[in-house]
């Protein structure tokens, strides 16, 4: 049994190779070649522009919703490259969540709404307890005590925490298998982001998370690697334990000393 | 202490400010009151529920205003999907190439035209090349053509509002773009998108210049039956009345401005309304 797990841990969700991907004729990536695990977060760290948040919006290929966006290169889910012309990338983004930098709670959805958002909007609502998966998926992000009596009231309602971890609750009732954070907790204030941060916590046992943080401070709380991009390359890519305490390339202890960035 | 802060140029644009603000309330009023002290004693039921005539004193508006009604209608139901589905195209699909850019220069220009020119184009295309004569379906489809432009670009206005990021959330939950734009950019842009075509569309109701190039008539005895009957319209019948040389005529024309005023008022607080009860819901 243990084995299995053990094996289960290690092994590979997302297989990264050669990713190149820019805006018209600017290339952000220069070919990022990475392993990211079944279980467990992933953090992705660098300075502004260094191509993190393009990085995270290849692997649900949202990068490509931006008309002018070009990418090359594979990345093999589960062994099978999403880049490949049989995959639908709709169908791909139900397979992989996505929390955003701002919370983005629909607003004309109630919060019972907004967690049901995914599966209204794809029609997939039929022969589910509904009630159930709404409970179950604020369970999950931590959030039902807070809001299990006012389910019915707008989701813009709740404060910057709460409508992020409501965000986080509507990615998750539409049962992905990997959880993408942009900047999760970058316009939320301490207590907020420390919930969050304990809800990505619970959450490494199910799912995969790759999160991307300018905070190296959260990279080194919450995530068990942590893959370090400068200028659209992957200078290092550890465990987040070696990487902060023992880095093997100057840069990454120049940028985790606060020489730059 | 310093020298106390010149308040002058703050005070001066706050009065000039204000000043453009009542001067054209001002005008307004007066036209209005004008009109109201002309016409209003005209107004009865004889007048509403009556046919040109002749002599002052027996003619009525039902014609024109059965036909005023009948083209909004009709011009509403034309153009505001063609309108709508214009702007989401642009907006949701269009992208940034030369030619939707193209595309959007000449939107606005088209709705600097001027509404005779309209009327020339919709004489030439609807009454002669489409054969539809002088009918109620011509004008309405002149109007249309009026009025799409403002539709478009008042819809992309709201559609613009919503927020990209609600875009890619519902992306994100691996909904297509026609999920998106139904669930979660329409309802959300709907409540702006109606208002500005409503507005636009009353402002279609007082159009003169295209209607009389179409061919309405004046002299009208019967209400339009159908699609292809003959038709008037207010703005015609008060330009008909105005230029006539008796007196009694004109108090017809203040009353024929009255009962515009009115419909237009309609329509407008029809707007108002329609937003907010489309907002309340949306909430």
């Amino acid at each position: 049994m243990s084995g299995v797990e053990a094996e289960d841990k290690n092994s590979v969700k997302i297989e990264v190779s050669d990713l190149r991907a820019g805006f018209g004729k600017t290339e952000v990536l220069h070919g990022i070649n990475m392993k990211i695990p079944s279980r467990g977060v992933t953090a992705i760290i660098g300075p502004s522009g260094c191509g993190k948040s393009t990085f995270i919006r290849c692997i649900n290929r949202m990068h490509e919703t931006v008309p002018i966006a070009t990418t090359s290169g594979a990345i093999y889910m589960d062994g099978e490259n999403i880049y490949s012309s049989e995959v639908d990338p709709v169908l791909l983004r139900r397979r992989v969540g996505m929390v955003f930098q701002k919370p983005n709670p629909f607003p004309n959805m109630t919060i019972r709404e907004n967690v049901l958002a995914g599966l209204r909007l794809t029609g997939s609502t039929k022969a589910k307890d509904l009630d159930q998966v709404v409970e179950n998926a604020l369970e999950q992000a931590a959030l039902w005590d807070e809001v299990k009596d006012r389910l019915d009231s707008p989701g813009v309602g709740l404060s910057g925490g709460q409508q992020q971890r409501l965000c986080i609750a509507r990615s998750l009732a539409v049962s992905p298998d990997v959880l993408l954070m942009d900047e999760p907790c970058s316009a939320l204030d301490p207590i907020a982001t420390a919930k969050v941060e304990d809800l990505i916590r619970t959450l490494k046992e199910e799912y995969c998370i790759v999160i991307v943080t300018h905070s190296m401070q959260q990279a080194a709380r919450a995530s068990d690697k942590t893959a370090f991009l400068l200028m659209g390359d992957l200078v290092e890519f550890d465990d987040t334990t070696r990487l902060f305490t023992g880095p093997s390339d100057s840069r990454t202890e120049d940028y985790i000393t606060g020489k730059f960035g | 202490m310093s020298a106390p802060r010149n308040q002058f140029p703050t005070k001066l644009l706050r009065w000039l400010s204000f000043s453009a603000v009542i001067l054209p309330l001002l005008i307004l009023g007066g036209l209005l009151f004008e009109v109201l002290a002309d016409g209003l004693t005209r107004i009865d039921l004889d007048f509403l529920q009556g046919y040109p005539s002749r002599r002052a004193s027996r003619a009525g508006i039902l014609p024109s205003m059965v036909g005023s009604m009948c083209l909004v209608v009709l011009t509403a139901c034309l153009v505001v999907p063609v309108g709508m589905g214009a702007a989401l195209y642009l907006e949701e699909y269009g992208g940034r190439s030369r030619a939707s850019r193209f595309i959007e220069v000449n939107i606005s220009n088209l709705a600097g035209v001027p509404s005779i020119i309209y009327g020339l184009l919709g004489l030439g295309l609807f009454v002669r090349l489409l054969d539809m004569e002088r009918s109620l379906l011509a004008g309405a489809c002149t109007l249309a053509l009026l009025v799409l432009p403002i539709i478009i670009m008042a819809s992309r206005e709201a559609i613009r509002t919503v927020p990209y990021s609600y875009r890619e959330a519902c992306w994100g939950l691996g909904a297509t773009r026609w999920q998106t734009i139904r669930r979660v950019v329409l309802p959300m842009a709907l409540p702006g998108m109606l208002t500005g075509s409503i507005l636009a569309i009353s402002r279609a109701i007082g159009e003169t210049a295209p209607l009389i190039v179409v061919g309405a008539l004046t002299y009208i005895t019967f209400l339009p039956e159908n699609l292809w009957s003959p038709f008037s319209a207010l703005p015609i019948q008060i330009f008909n009345w105005v230029s006539r040389p008796q007196e009694a005529f004109i108090e017809n024309a203040a009353a024929g401005i009255i009962v515009l005023l009115g419909i237009m008022l309609f329509i407008n607080s029809m707007a108002v309304w329609l937003r907010a009860a489309l907002q309340r819901r949306g909430r």
